[in-house]
C-alpha cells in the first residue's frame, strides 16, 4: 500500500504510529486513520509473526493489534479497530523485531511446515530442565504487545443500575426498541460499544439517517432514558445482571477528570439484545495478506471515514451484500476489477460488474507486505487479476454471545444463513434485528490449499492445522480448539468459530449443529483488568479499620503491626531501640511495676435474657450456669468437630446479663457461629445476643501496681481477680474486668470507643505516676508465653481437642455444648495426636514455627508454636505442640529450622513457665 | 450473580449475602453423637433442587433457607428462619 | 503409534505432517472390563495408565460423558507445587512433583512442566514465621523450600510492589524452586494416548447412568451406550462425585461448588514463576502463550452450574493488582469456572467405599491439578490390589467419621469457611 487513500482534508489530529508522526480526522478509528496515510502493514501475527494489516471495521478485528500510549497508561493489544484518535496519541506495532517490515520473528513461518498445530506437544522432551531452556525462547516469541511496566496513574470506577429494559446496541433495531420501551414507560438503559448512534446507518444510509437517529435519541433521554456510548455488554449473569464497562477516555488516553473507565453492574427486567451480526471471511491461501478485508469493513472505511482502502479492487462473496461493496468503492472512484462469487448464476448477473460464478480466491500473492494479486479457477482456467484489496464476505454471523451466557444454551441452526440464532432462552431476554435473523448466503466451498487458507488469523490457524487436529483424534470441537489454538486469541474466534465448525462438520459428514458448538464465555471483549479491580486495588480490596485510639498510639510512633483487619502498636521504642529491646523494656515494666495497652480488638458480645445462660452454655464449652453475678471464667470453644476454635472469657455482668470475649482474628467467624446457633438451633429462645467488638474500646492494666493504678482511677476498691464492676474513670462509665493475659494482676477497662481518650489519658498518667509504661503486642506475646496463655492462629490451630490443649479439665460434664458430639469421635483419643508442651532451651534461641525433632534427618514429631524468653531471667522458653507431648516432659528434642539455619536443643517442659501457683493473682 | 429476596428486605444482590451450610447439615446439639457425625460430614449434594441456609450478613443479618435449584440457581422457595419466624 | 519426536515433525515437511496416527482410538465398548473407570479427566486417564503400565491391568475402559480432559482437567490454572504444611499433604504431593519432572518422557508427550518457581508471599513477620513453618515441615522431609528475603523476591518477581506503604507490604517470600506450571490440556491427552498404546478403551460420550447391583456389589455400570460389565468400578469424577456416588447409595462427605479462574491477553514475559500469598487469595502466573492466569477465592455456595459470580473474580483481580500493579491495563480476555468437590477437612479422598468393589477418587476440592500423576498411581494400586498404597492411605472416605481428618488450613469441617 503506497501514498495516502483520502482526498486533502487529511485531518487535523496529530498522533504517532511506530515514531512517524501522522494526521486523523476526528471519529477516525486508529485504523481508519492509518489506512488513510497509507499504512497496510500493521502488525505480525502470533506464532508465525506473518505481515498483517486491517481486516475489520470493528471489535472482531483479529489482525491489527496494536500498543497505545505510554507509561503506565499503555494498553498492549489495543484493536486500531477500537480505538477512536486523540490528539497526540502514541501507537506503536507490537511482537516483532527490530521493526515492523523486517521481523526476525518471521523466519518462524519458514519453519511452519515443522511447526503444525501442536507441534510442541511431539517434541523438546528430555528432563523438565531441557523443556524450560527452550520453553524460554517461546515464552519471549510469543505473548504479543509488551505488558506496563509502571502502576497505572488512572481511575476506574463502578456504578450499580436498575431498569426495566437493558438494550445492548444501537444500531436501528436496538435504537427503535429502545424508543418503543421509552415510549410505554419502562426505564430504559442503551448500550452502544461504538462511538455513535446507529453506525451501520452511515455505511448503509437508507431512509431512516443519523438525524433520525439523533432525534430519537433525543426523544428517549427525555423519556428519561439512558444512553452510554463507548460502553460493551460484556457479560451475562444470574438474574439478569450484566456488566458494562463504558469508556471515559480512549486507550492511552489521559481522562479529563482522571477516571478512564466505569464499570456498570445493571440489574435488568429484561434485556433486549441488538447486538448485530459479524462478517465471516473466506477461507483461501494466503488470505491473511494486508489488502485482504471483510467486506462490510471496507463499505464502512468508505462511506464512514472517506478512506478507499483500494483502487483495483476484487471482490469475493457468498452473498448478496457483498455487491454493496462493490458500488460503494465504485462511486468513492475505486475499479472493481472482478467480482467471484460462489453462487451459481445468474446470482450477480444484473449488477454491472464483472461477476465470475461458482468460484472464490485459489490464492493471493503480494508485494512489500501488501496484496498485488488475487488468483481464482475460472472454468477451470485460473486466472488472475492485480489488485490491491481484496472484500470478502462469507456470511454473517449473529451476535448470540450474551444470549447464550444467559443461559439461552438453545441456538436454532438457520441453513439458509449458515449461522447460529438465539433459540428459546432462561431468563428474559430476547434478540432483535441482524443479531436473530441473517440473509442467506451460497456455498462456501473448501480451497484447494488448506494449509494456508486461515480462519483464525490471530494465532496463525489455518484449515489444515484443523484437519490435522481431526486427523490426530482430536475431534470434539473442544479438543480442536485446544489442540489448534483456535477461538484462543484476543479476538475470541469472533471470525474463526464458524469456519472452524463448518470444517469439522465436513470431516465429521455430519450437519454443523451436530459438530458441537463452543460455550461463549463472558467477557464479549476482552476488559481492563483494573476497571475489573475499580478503586479497591490499592487496598487490595480489604480496607483497613481505625482503632478508636489511633491517634493517640501514632502520636507516640509505635511499631505498627496487622492483626486481622486492624493494625496495633506491636511496640513503642524509645530513642534508639529496636523493636526486641523495646519489647522487652515494656515487658519487664509489665512483670515489676505496671503497663497498659489497647485490647480494643478483641471480640466481644453482649448476651442478655433470660436463655442467656442456656445460649452461652452451648457456645462455650464450659459451664457457665453456675458463674456467679460479677464473676468471670475463662472459657472456649468447639465446632460441631469438636476440635477447639477460639478462646475467651465470659463474665455476668447482671442476673441475665452476659459479656464474652473471644479473638480478634476469630471475631467475624464467632459472630457468625453465635447467630448461627441462637437463630437456627434455638430461635425459641428468649435471648440477645449482640456484637459489642467495636462498641467498646478496650484499655489492658497489668502488673504488681496495676490494683493502685485502678483504684486511683476509680477512686475504690477494684474487682478481685476474674471479677467484674462497673465504674467511672474520667467522668464515663466503665466496665472492669478483672482478667489477666500476662500472668499479672490485671484488669481490663471498657469504655464507649467514641469516648476512649479520656479514659486512655487518665490511665496513661496514673499508670506514668506509678512509675509504668505502654505496652505493645510483642511485650503481649512474652508474657503470655511465659505464663502459658494460648493464642488463636497458634496453639489453638483448630487440629487440637481441648484434652490436647491441657483444657479437658475445665470442659462441662453435662455435654449439651455445641462440638460434644465430634469430641467422642474414636480417632481423637488414639496416641500419636499433637498435645501442648512447653519448651526451654538448653542455649541459644528456640526458633518460632521451627520443627521438632528428635535428631538430624528424623520426622518432624512438633512443631513450635510461639517462641518467647523469660522476662526477667532470660533464657529462650516457647510453647509447642508435640506427638504425645504430656508424656515425654524431660525428654530432649531439636527445634530445626532450616529453612533460616536456626536451631536450638530443648527440653519438654509443662506449657508455664512464670508464677504457676497464680500467687501474683491474690491480693 | 442471583437475586435473592430476602424474607425481610425484599430483593437484593448475592453479595449481601453468604451461603453457610445445607439444612441437611444442620446438627441439633442434643442429637446423638454417631447420628451427628453422619450428617455433619456427609451432603446429599444433588445436581438439582436442595434447601440452603444462607445468611444476609451485609443487610438485616436475618437467615433464610432458599430452596434453590443447583444448575439453573433458580430459587424456588425462600422463607425466614429464627424466633421471629417461630409459629 | 507413531512416536513423537522432532525428527518426526521435521519428516512431516515432506508430506504435510500427514504421518500422525489419532492419538487414540474411537472403540465401541465392550461388554465386560475388568476395571472401568467413570471419568475421563486427567486423574481417570492416569489411573488407567497406571493400570496398565505398572499392574498388568489393561483390560480397562474410562468412560467419559463428553470429551476427555474436559473438566477440571481443562479448567484450572496449572500450578504444579507439593509446598503444604501438614506431611500426609506433602508426601503426597511431592511424590506427584516427583513424578512430574520426568512425566514428557514417560509418555511421549510434551506436558511442559515448567518448574520456575512456585512463590509464596508473606506480608508480615507473623506471615514470614508460618511461611517459615511450612518451609521447614517440607524440608524434614526432603522436600524444596527456600526462604527468601525481600531483595531475593524482588529480584526475582520484579513487577511485585514492593512498596513499604501497601495494604500487604511484601516482606519476603517461600520458593518451591521445582514447583511451576504444566499444560492441563497436554495432561489428559499424553496420558489418554499413552493409555490407550496400552489396550486401554478410552470411550467418549458415553454417561454412566446407574450402577449395576448384585446384592450390595457393583458389577458394572449403566450408560448412555448400554451396560457394561466391570470387576471394579472406579469413581473419578471431581464435581460430579456426589451425584455419582448417589447412584450406588453413597452420601459422600463433598459439596460441589464453583471456582472460578480468567486469563488475560497475551503480553510479553512479565511473570517469572507462580506468585501466590499468605494473606491474599489470588494465584498468578503467566503461561508460554503469554496470558496471565489467575484465580482467586471460590465461590463458596453450591453450584454445579461452571458459572459463578462475576464480583469474585472482581475482587481477586484487585488484589493481584495490589501485587502486580502493572496488570492493570491488561485486559482480561476469558473467564470461566469449574465445578470443585469440596471435601470436608480441604483434603481428598482415595480409596475403598463401604459399597463392594466400587472405589472413589474425589474431593479434590480447588487442588487436584497438580496431583493428576499421583492420584493415578495410588488409585491404581489401590484398584488392583485392594489396599491402599501408603499414600494414599491416611486419604480414606472413613477418616471423617473417626476424627483422622487432614485439614492444612485447620478450619474444619464447612468448605465455605476454608
Amino acid at each position: 500500500m503506497s501514498g495516502p487513500r483520502r482526498g486533502d482534508d487529511c485531518g487535523s489530529i496529530r498522533f504517532t504510529f511506530d515514531g512517524k508522526e501522522l494526521l486523523a480526522r476526528p471519529g477516525d478509528t486508529l485504523a481508519a486513520a492509518l489506512l488513510a496515510n497509507g499504512i497496510g502493514l500493521v502488525a505480525r501475527s502470533f506464532k508465525y509473526h506473518r505481515p498483517r494489516g486491517i481486516m475489520a471495521a470493528g471489535v472482531e478485528e483479529p489482525n491489527a493489534l496494536v500498543t497505545v500510549g505510554t507509561g503506565g497508561r499503555s494498553e498492549p493489544n489495543t484493536r486500531a479497530t477500537d480505538v477512536f484518535v486523540y490528539d497526540g496519541m502514541v501507537a506503536r506495532s507490537q511482537n516483532r523485531w527490530p521493526n515492523l517490515a523486517f521481523d526476525v520473528g518471521s523466519v518462524l513461518g519458514l519453519a511452519a511446515k515443522t511447526l503444525p498445530a501442536g507441534f510442541y506437544y511431539k517434541t523438546f522432551f528430555g528432563s523438565a530442565k531441557r523443556w524450560m531452556f527452550y520453553e524460554w525462547f517461546i515464552r519471549r516469541a510469543a505473548g504479543l504487545g509488551d505488558a506496563p511496566s509502571e502502576a497505572d496513574p488512572d481511575r476506574f470506577s463502578q456504578r450499580a443500575a436498575f431498569c426495566d429494559v437493558l438494550v445492548v446496541g444501537a444500531g436501528p433495531a436496538g435504537l427503535a426498541a429502545a424508543l418503543a420501551a421509552a415510549e410505554a414507560g419502562e426505564s430504559v438503559i442503551l448500550v452502544e460499544q461504538d462511538s455513535l448512534l446507529t453506525p451501520s446507518l452511515v455505511r448503509d444510509p437508507q431512509e431512516l439517517g443519523p438525524a433520525w437517529a439523533q432525534a430519537t435519541a433525543v426523544r428517549i433521554r427525555a423519556l428519561g432514558g439512558r444512553i452510554l456510548l463507548r460502553t460493551t455488554a460484556t457479560g451475562y449473569w444470574d438474574d439478569n445482571l450484566i456488566t458494562l464497562s463504558e469508556r471515559l477516555a480512549e486507550p492511552g488516553e489521559q481522562p479529563p477528570n482522571g477516571t478512564a473507565q466505569r464499570l456498570w453492574h445493571v440489574r435488568a427486567k429484561r434485556v433486549v439484545l441488538a447486538t448485530g451480526a459479524l462478517e465471516r471471511p473466506l477461507a483461501f491461501a494466503h488470505n491473511d495478506r494486508p489488502g485482504v478485508m471483510l467486506s462490510h469493513a471496507v463499505r464502512t472505511y468508505v462511506r464512514r471515514f472517506g478512506v478507499v482502502p483500494g483502487q483495483r479492487v476484487v471482490i469475493a462473496t457468498n452473498n448478496d451484500d457483498a455487491y454493496l461493496t462493490a458500488i460503494a468503492l465504485r462511486d468513492a472512484g475505486a475499479e472493481v476489477v472482478a467480482v467471484l462469487d460462489t453462487r451459481p448464476a445468474p446470482a450477480g448477473a444484473s449488477s454491472g460488474f464483472p461477476v465470475h460464478n461458482d468460484t472464490m480466491p485459489l490464492a493471493t500473492k503480494g508485494a512489500r507486505h501488501h496484496l498485488r494479486e488475487v488468483s481464482a479457477r475460472v472454468d477451470g482456467k485460473i486466472v488472475r487479476w492485480q489488485a490491491d484489496l481484496l472484500a470478502m464476505s462469507g456470511g454473517f454471523t449473529p451476535v448470540v454471545h450474551l444470549h447464550m451466557q444467559a443461559g439461552g444454551a438453545a441456538l436454532n441452526w438457520d441453513e439458509a444463513s449458515q449461522s447460529f440464532l438465539p433459540g428459546a432462552a432462561r431468563q428474559s431476554v430476547t434478540s432483535i434485528g441482524a443479531a436473530a435473523a441473517a440473509d442467506p448466503v451460497g456455498p462456501t466451498p473448501s480451497p484447494e490449499n488448506p494449509g494456508k487458507a486461515f480462519i483464525d488469523f490471530q494465532n496463525d490457524v489455518s484449515l489444515g492445522d484443523v484437519d490435522l487436529a481431526w486427523a490426530e483424534g482430536y475431534r470434539s470441537v473442544e479438543h480442536l480448539k485446544r489442540y489448534t489454538t483456535l477461538g484462543m486469541a484476543t479476538d475470541q474466534g469472533k471470525t474463526s468459530n464458524m469456519a472452524a465448525l463448518g470444517r469439522l462438520a465436513e470431516k465429521q459428514g455430519v450437519a454443523i449443529p451436530e459438530a458441537g458448538l463452543t460455550t461463549f464465555r463472558p467477557p464479549y471483549t476482552p476488559v481492563t483488568m483494573g476497571l475489573l479491580a475499580g478503586r479497591t486495588e490499592r487496598d487490595a480490596g480489604a480496607h483497613l479499620r481505625r482503632l478508636a485510639l489511633y491517634e493517640v498510639h501514632q502520636a507516640k510512633v509505635p511499631i505498627w503491626q496487622p492483626l486481622g483487619y486492624w493494625k496495633r502498636p506491636r511496640a513503642y521504642p524509645q530513642g534508639t531501640e529496636t523493636l526486641a529491646q523495646a519489647a522487652l523494656r515494656e515487658a519487664r515494666g509489665v512483670r515489676q511495676a505496671v503497663g497498659m495497652t489497647d485490647v480494643s480488638t478483641l471480640a466481644k458480645f453482649e448476651v442478655s435474657g433470660p436463655h442467656a445462660a442456656a445460649l452461652l452454655e452451648l457456645i462455650c464449652a464450659t459451664t457457665v450456669a453456675k458463674l456467679a453475678v460479677g464473676r468471670g471464667r475463662y472459657t472456649f470453644m468447639l465446632r460441631e468437630d469438636g476440635l477447639v476454635f477460639d478462646d475467651g472469657t465470659v463474665w455476668r455482668l447482671g442476673e441475665d446479663r452476659y459479656l464474652l470475649t473471644s479473638s480478634t482474628g476469630g471475631a467475624d467467624r464467632m459472630a457468625t457461629h453465635i447467630s448461627y446457633v441462637r437463630q437456627f438451633l434455638c430461635p425459641q429462645f428468649k435471648v440477645s445476643a449482640v456484637n459489642v467488638q467495636e462498641h467498646y474500646a478496650g484499655i489492658a492494666v497489668a502488673g504488681p501496681q496495676a490494683k493502685a493504678v485502678l483504684a486511683a482511677l476509680i477512686g475504690d476498691e477494684p474487682p478481685r481477680h476474674m471479677s467484674t464492676t462497673s465504674a467511672t474513670i474520667a467522668g464515663l462509665p466503665v466496665i472492669v474486668l478483672a482478667a489477666s493475659y500476662s500472668g499479672e494482676r490485671a484488669f481490663e477497662i471498657y469504655v464507649e470507643a467514641s469516648q476512649a481518650e479520656p479514659v486512655w489519658a487518665a490511665c496513661e498518667a496514673e499508670v506514668i505516676a506509678q512509675g509504668g509504661c505502654l505496652y505493645g503486642m510483642e511485650a503481649m506475646e512474652f508474657l503470655r508465653i511465659e505464663k502459658g496463655h494460648l493464642v488463636v492462629g497458634g496453639e489453638i490451630d483448630g487440629r487440637l481437642t481441648p484434652h490436647e490443649l491441657a483444657l479437658g479439665g475445665m470442659l462441662n460434664k453435662a455435654d449439651g455444648f455445641v462440638g460434644a458430639a465430634g469430641l467422642t469421635r474414636p480417632a481423637l483419643t488414639q496416641p500419636g495426636r499433637k498435645q501442648l508442651v512447653g519448651l526451654e532451651a538448653l542455649a541459644g534461641t528456640i526458633p518460632e514455627g521451627a520443627m521438632l525433632i528428635t535428631a538430624p534427618g528424623q520426622p518432624a514429631e512438633g512443631h513450635v508454636t510461639a517462641s518467647g524468653l523469660r522476662v526477667l531471667d532470660g533464657g529462650s522458653i516457647a510453647l509447642g505442640q508435640l506427638n504425645d507431648g504430656f508424656a515425654r516432659r524431660g525428654e530432649l528434642l531439636l527445634a530445626s529450622s532450616t529453612t533460616r539455619g536456626q536451631s536450638a536443643r530443648v527440653r519438654v517442659v509443662a506449657p508455664h513457665f512464670y508464677d504457676i501457683g497464680g500467687e501474683r493473682y491474690r491480693d | 450473580m442471583m437475586l435473592i429476596t430476602c424474607s425481610h428486605c425484599g430483593p437484593r444482590a448475592q453479595t449481601e449475602f453468604t451461603y453457610e451450610r445445607t439444612v441437611d447439615s444442620v446438627v441439633q446439639p442434643d442429637a446423638d453423637p454417631a447420628q451427628a457425625m453422619e450428617q455433619l460430614f456427609t451432603r446429599a449434594n444433588p445436581r438439582g433442587l436442595d434447601d440452603e441456609l444462607w445468611r444476609h450478613t451485609f443487610g438485616c443479618r436475618a437467615w433464610l433457607v432458599m430452596t434453590r435449584h443447583r444448575v439453573t440457581h433458580q430459587i424456588e422457595a425462600i422463607r425466614a428462619v429464627g424466633p421471629e419466624a417461630l409459629p | 503409534m507413531t512416536k513423537y519426536s522432532a525428527l518426526g515433525l521435521l519428516r512431516g515437511v515432506f508430506n504435510g505432517q500427514s504421518h500422525w496416527q489419532p492419538a487414540w482410538r474411537d472403540p465401541e465398548p465392550k461388554a465386560n472390563y475388568d476395571v472401568v473407570i467413570i471419568g475421563g479427566g486427567g486423574h481417570g486417564l492416569a489411573t488407567a495408565y497406571y493400570l496398565a503400565s505398572v499392574h498388568g491391568i489393561r483390560n480397562v475402559a474410562v468412560l467419559e460423558k463428553g470429551w476427555i480432559g474436559g473438566g477440571n482437567t481443562g479448567r484450572n490454572t496449572t500450578l504444579v507445587r507439593s509446598n503444604y504444611r501438614q506431611k500426609p499433604l506433602h508426601d503426597f504431593f511431592e511424590f506427584g512433583l516427583k513424578m512430574w519432572e520426568h512425566l514428557s518422557d514417560e509418555l511421549n508427550y510434551n506436558v511442559m512442566f515448567s518448574p520456575r518457581g512456585a512463590l509464596m508471599l508473606g506480608h508480615s513477620d507473623a506471615d514470614m514465621t508460618m511461611l517459615a513453618q511450612r518451609g521447614d515441615a517440607m524440608r524434614v522431609d526432603s522436600i524444596d523450600a527456600e526462604l527468601l528475603s525481600r531483595d531475593q523476591v524482588a529480584k526475582l518477581e520484579p513487577q511485585l510492589d514492593m512498596s513499604r506503604d501497601a495494604r500487604f507490604p511484601i516482606e519476603g517470600g517461600l520458593i518451591q524452586r521445582r514447583g511451576g506450571t504444566a499444560r492441563h490440556d497436554a495432561v489428559a491427552w499424553g496420558y489418554a494416548r499413552a493409555a490407550d498404546r496400552l489396550g486401554v478403551d478410552i470411550i467418549q460420550k458415553c454417561e454412566v447412568t446407574g450402577f449395576v447391583q448384585q446384592g450390595d456389589t457393583v458389577v458394572g455400570v449403566e450408560t448412555t451406550r448400554g451396560r457394561i460389565g466391570a470387576g471394579r468400578t472406579a469413581i473419578c469424577v471431581a464435581g460430579h462425585s456426589g451425584h455419582v456416588a448417589a447412584m450406588a447409595g453413597l452420601t459422600l462427605p463433598v459439596e460441589s461448588q464453583t471456582l472460578q479462574a480468567l486469563v488475560t491477553e497475551g503480553v510479553k514475559p512479565m511473570i517469572n514463576g507462580v506468585i501466590m500469598s499468605q494473606s491474599l487469595h489470588c494465584y498468578i502466573s503467566q503461561s508460554d502463550k503469554g496470558g496471565i492466569v489467575m484465580g482467586g477465592d471460590p465461590d463458596n455456595w453450591p453450584s454445579y452450574a461452571q458459572r459463578g459470580q462475576p464480583m469474585v473474580t472482581e475482587g481477586a483481580i484487585a488484589q493481584a493488582i495490589a501485587l502486580v500493579p502493572a496488570l492493570s491495563r491488561l485486559r482480561m480476555l476469558r473467564t470461566w469456572g469449574g465445578v470443585t468437590d469440596m471435601s470436608f477437612d480441604g483434603s481428598p479422598i482415595i480409596g475403598t467405599t463401604p459399597v463392594p468393589n466400587l472405589y472413589l477418587n474425589g474431593g479434590w476440592c480447588y487442588g487436584g491439578f497438580k496431583a493428576t500423576p499421583a492420584s493415578g498411581w495410588t488409585y491404581a494400586h489401590t484398584l488392583a490390589t485392594s489396599t491402599p498404597h501408603p499414600l494414599n492411605a491416611p486419604f480414606d472416605l472413613d477418616r471423617f467419621r473417626r476424627g483422622d481428618t487432614i485439614d492444612e488450613n485447620g478450619v474444619g469441617p464447612m468448605p465455605n469457611h476454608r
